[in-house]
């Protein structure tokens, strides 16, 4: 009769879990299939998400090639600037006395074509009005570092080649490095 | 009379009838609310509102406008893609022959396009409107944030739309437009750190973008599928947050 009235006092709590501590993990069941699940998915997602990243970048563009062969260097006069080529590659080819080096008419403010002015011996773009040196320095307007300079060597059937896709800036330093200049006296 | 009454009732006893409508329509006030509270897409609304929220002087309708401005494109865009291939030698084509050999082509390219500027005017006067009545102040903060957001996405959605007739035009705008990407941080050739992460005129944000180092045909499919798939997506989705949370957020704000 005791027993009975203790037992209906003190039910035992079947809902609650007693866990003795030499029974204790860190982790319930619950809490590693929760995190083994989301973990699943979000590797999954960061595997799709960096496949996607790669596929859109094709191993192979229908785009014009960036190479090209700008004929002789006994076509251009010592000491010019010639803009036979700015309609076709937007690229200027610059003849001083000791070699060659070509320069991609490309404005650096916001990429329009600028124009070579022989008179005044400067670049100059049609769009804001920057103005370019010879060497292809900034010193008017809005553009905020010199035009990009592009690689010249020569083939072996002796035209200049020109590289579109190798630039060399002048603000790291990159106008000294080889390709940038080509030395030849003709 | 009487054998209409006859032929709707026989039609609306029919085992085909009762199949579709279980029963009748009451017009009760019950089933009023219920009609918008159990609506999938009207639930997002609330069922009743304060006097001040309809007043067109306090509200301009603009979010409104801006909704049924974008509803104007969803339609007349799906209606234009029957005809138009994002494809370089047919995009420009397509766009004339909508304009001049198909029958009403005109008026849905015209109404695709103007709804557009429309969108873009509107949304900005929404904005307006909200700051000016003080409306992004919290509990309402998150929803002005979301709002930002789907500003941007109807910028994008303009911009992506503004390729795909493939006119000089539009080449050149995406072309200056696509040259700000060289100066994201991080993933843009010309921006910020791009020395530590090495990325390459060939392999950056913008090429990303366009398919390739210039505007050309990959470009053109990419921005269709932005335009027509991935952003009106994103923008549905969050216009359904952004309803969603006027409700959960108190209403339409009251006036200062």
């Amino acid at each position: 009769m005791a027993d009975e009235v203790r037992a209906r006092a003190d039910p035992p709590d079947r809902l609650i879990v007693q866990v003795s501590e030499g029974d204790a993990t860190i982790w319930s069941r619950r809490d590693f299939f929760s995190l083994a699940g989301w973990g699943g998915i979000l590797a999954a997602l960061s595997v799709g998400g960096l496949a996607f990243g790669r596929f859109m970048f094709p191993r192979v563009l229908f785009e014009p090639s960036p190479v090209f062969k700008a004929g002789l260097p006994e076509e251009y006069p010592v000491g010019t600037v010639s803009e036979r080529w700015k309609q076709d590659q937007r690229v200027w080819i610059v003849h001083e006395p000791d070699g060659f080096y070509a320069v991609l008419a490309i404005c650096t403010h916001l990429g329009c074509t600028p124009n070579w002015l022989n008179a005044e011996n400067k670049f100059k773009c049609p769009c804001h009005g920057s103005g370019f040196r010879r060497t292809g320095i900034n010193f008017e307007g809005p553009a905020p570092r010199p035009l990009e300079r592009i690689k010249v060597a020569l083939a072996d059937d002796g035209q200049l080649l020109i590289d579109k896709s190798v630039l060399f800036r002048y603000e790291r330093g990159e106008w000294t490095k080889p390709g940038a200049y080509l030395k030849l006296k003709v | 009379m009487a054998d209409l009454k006859e032929l709707k009732k026989k039609v609306v006893e029919s085992q085909l009838w009762r199949s579709m409508f279980r029963h009748d329509y009451l017009d009760t006030p019950r089933n009023r609310v219920l009609q918008i509270m159990a609506n999938v897409w009207l639930h997002l609304h609330p069922p009743k509102i304060r006097r001040h929220a309809i007043k067109i002087r306090f509200t301009w309708c603009m979010g409104g406008i801006t909704f049924l401005m974008f509803l104007v494109t969803v339609v007349t865009g799906v209606i234009l893609m029957f005809y138009y291939r994002p494809v370089a030698e047919y995009a420009y084509a397509d766009m004339k022959y909508l304009e001049f050999d198909v029958p009403f082509g005109m008026i849905v390219r015209n109404m695709h396009r103007w709804a557009a500027h429309g969108m873009v005017i509107t949304v900005w006067l929404h904005m307006f409107r909200v700051f000016m009545t003080g409306s992004y102040k919290p509990p309402r903060e998150f929803n002005w944030v979301v709002g930002v957001v789907l500003l941007t996405l109807t910028l994008l959605l303009s911009f992506t739309g503004y390729l795909l007739p493939w006119d000089q035009l539009s080449i050149w705008a995406v072309t200056v437009g696509t040259n700000m990407a060289r100066a994201t941080p991080l993933l843009g050739t010309e921006g910020p750190f791009a020395e530590v992460v090495g990325v390459t005129p060939r392999y950056d944000a913008r090429a990303f973008l366009l398919g390739g180092t210039l505007v050309g045909p990959p470009t053109l499919l990419r921005f269709y599928v932005l335009h027509c798939i991935f952003l009106p997506i994103l923008a549905s989705l969050l216009m359904i947050v952004h309803f969603w949370r006027i409700r959960k957020d108190g209403g339409i704000s009251g006036p200062l």
